[in-house]
């Protein structure tokens, strides 16, 4: 057998943020907080924001979900630590694809739902937090 | 003993099994030697046939059948696609009564059969994966072509009544097959005294190799063949024989007819301890099918607040090899069909892991099993959004599900108490 391929669905990078979660967890208290749930597998992404002077300061997530969700999630937060908001809402699942040295077709959508979890948790800030995005957009404008 | 690549824990014998040592070494010569073609006229070839026809008996000997009822095919899949095929060609008949819990060869031949215009029932299962006698007798009637149901669900090891099925279809008239993979060799089963017309079996899920199966024919059942070709097996199935993996099957057989005994013995207590450990030492775990009617070596979890793969990556990683659900949905997904039609939401539905033993199974696999599991689970979950307080984004019910069906089984073991 030595001369085959081996074949793994995953490759190391995603099995170590499998494995070895970064910045898994809660925020006691978090500044902006989003779960949603991908409509492809059913499955659930949380993830909460400190954010500070419109800079994410911490990024934390809970994965109800596959290896690929949850090393996603995992490599997801790292990413956008010390971004700013503005940057944070530019944020595409590719770079989480492209960080972890690539998924398998079928398990793209579990880096989408990363994207879609930390949307939800910049929307929930925002709503909270109005003035921040002005901010953003005329800083944007400029 | 097979020989297991070293450290590894397979606990999937669903799937596939380990092929018998003994097994190996009567193929060897039919690969090495006796290479020659069953229906040739030279003696060369033609002494090998009387090795097919050996295991012919061997395979027949397990399920109580004459060797003439047996025919050689090359999967399970193959045998189930052909008995569902002859039965629309002999009756001219456009409906197929079956249930929503069969493997996929069978629920992806009947949705493509659906779109060619056939009438197809897939009958509903109870929320424990047992099916309710009515459903039979309002799906089958005259037109029926044929009624299909597993002997054994691959997934959960629930066991249907197929021979009372069998017996019902005989008075309407309609022909009846069971998929009995699962259930060969795990189960006795004993065709002389039942009225199953057609029945698939195949090698691997029982100690022999991939690739060969066979599709049991009652006598006088008319069989229109799937695959034409030479007169190989009596004209009802072409192709030149896999010999070697016929004999290696035939063998196989008579070897889990010798085991059958320490299959619903050791296997099932094995299978006893496992469950008793994980359902005393995990919280919020669940056993999917009914407990009583199900395979020695069979059990399926329902780990709530987290997901099955996630499992599975880390118990490979301690060595252990199992599975969720069916091998064949890997990469797919969408959770299981099977426990999707017993009702379970798809986020429990993707926390279910299968756990399936063999004969050569030991007791140490089963301590390897229940110490990497707990600290597993617990890690997993501590990652999940979803808990107790939280279970899950369609806001389904678990806990009344749950105090709903288990009344439902008081209320069972209650009837039983009373009637018996
Ligand atoms: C119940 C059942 N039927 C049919 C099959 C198909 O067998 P095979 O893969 O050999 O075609 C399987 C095994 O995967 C099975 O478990
Ligand atoms: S998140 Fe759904 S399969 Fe990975």
């Amino acid at each position: 057998m030595s001369d085959t391929k081996e074949y793994t669905l995953y490759n190391d990078k995603v099995m170590d943020h499998f494995m070895n979660p970064r910045n898994m967890g809660d925020i006691q208290d978090a500044d902006g907080v989003g779960e949603v749930g991908a409509a492809a597998c059913g499955d659930i992404m949380k993830i909460s924001l400190k954010i500070q002077d419109g800079k994410i300061q911490d990024a934390r997530f809970k994965t109800f979900g596959c290896g690929s969700a949850i090393a996603s999630s995992s490599m997801a937060t790292e990413l956008i630590k010390g971004r700013t908001i503005e940057d944070a809402l530019k944020f595409s699942n590719q770079e989480v694809v492209d960080a972890l040295g690539g998924l398998p077709p079928v398990k793209i959508h579990c880096s989408v739902l990363a994207e879609e979890a930390l949307k939800a948790a910049l929307e929930d800030y925002v709503k909270k937090h109005p003035e921040a995005v002005e901010h953003a957009e005329t800083a944007a404008t400029k | 003993m097979p020989v297991l690549p070293k450290d590894i824990i397979y606990l999937d014998n669903n799937a596939t099994t380990p092929v018998a040592p003994e097994v190996v070494d009567v193929m060897i010569p039919f690969l090495r030697d006796f290479w020659g073609n069953p229906s040739s006229a030279y003696s060369f070839g033609s002494q090998v046939h009387a090795y097919v026809e050996k295991a012919r008996d061997q395979v027949a000997a397990l399920i109580g059948a004459d060797p003439k009822e047996i025919f050689f095919t090359s999967c399970g899949t193959e045998s189930d696609n052909s008995a569902i095929n002859s039965a629309l060609e002999v009756t001219g008949k456009k409906k197929i009564v079956t249930t929503a819990v069969e493997h996929s060869a069978l629920i992806n031949q009947c949705e493509k059969l659906q779109k060619k215009g056939i009438e197809v029932v897939f009958m509903p299962v109870r929320p424990d994966g047992t099916l309710d006698f009515k459903e039979v007798e309002k799906a089958v009637d005259e037109d029926t072509a044929i009624c299909s149901v597993m002997w054994a669900n691959n997934e959960t090891g629930v066991i249907y009544p197929v021979e009372e099925i069998a017996e019902f279809c005989k008075l309407k008239g309609v022909l009846f097959h069971t998929d009995a993979v699962q259930a060969v060799g795990k189960i006795p089963i004993n065709l002389k005294k039942n009225k199953i017309d057609m029945l698939s079996i195949v090698g691997h899920k029982l100690h022999a190799p991939k690739g060969v199966g066979a599709l049991y024919i009652r006598r006088r059942t008319r069989y229109s063949p799937t695959i034409i070709g030479g007169q190989q097996e009596r004209g009802k199935r072409g192709g030149t024989e896999n010999v070697a993996s016929i004999v290696g099957f035939g063998k196989a057989c008579e070897l889990a007819g010798q085991r059958m005994d320490e299959e619903n013995t050791r296997v099932k207590a094995m299978r006893d301890r496992l469950e008793k450990a994980i359902l005393e030492k995990i919280p919020d775990v669940f056993v999917n099918g009914d407990r009583k009617h199900r395979l020695p070596n069979t059990v399926n979890f329902a780990f709530d607040f987290i997901e099955a793969e996630a499992i599975l990556l880390m118990l490979d990683k301690t060595g252990i090899c199992a599975s969720s659900g069916s091998a064949c949905t890997t990469g797919s997904l969408d959770p299981s069909h099977v426990l999707k039609a017993m009702g379970l939401t798809p986020a429990r539905a993707r926390g279910a892991v299968r756990i399936s033993l063999s004969t050569y199974n030991t007791d140490r696999d089963i301590d390897k099993l229940i110490e990497a599991l707990p600290p597993i689970i617990k890690r997993l979950r501590a990652m999940s959004p979803l808990s107790r307080e939280h279970r899950d984004n369609d806001s389904y019910d678990v806990a009344a599900a749950r105090a709903k069906f288990e009344e439902e089984q008081v209320k069972e073991a209650k009837k039983e108490l009373t009637s018996a």
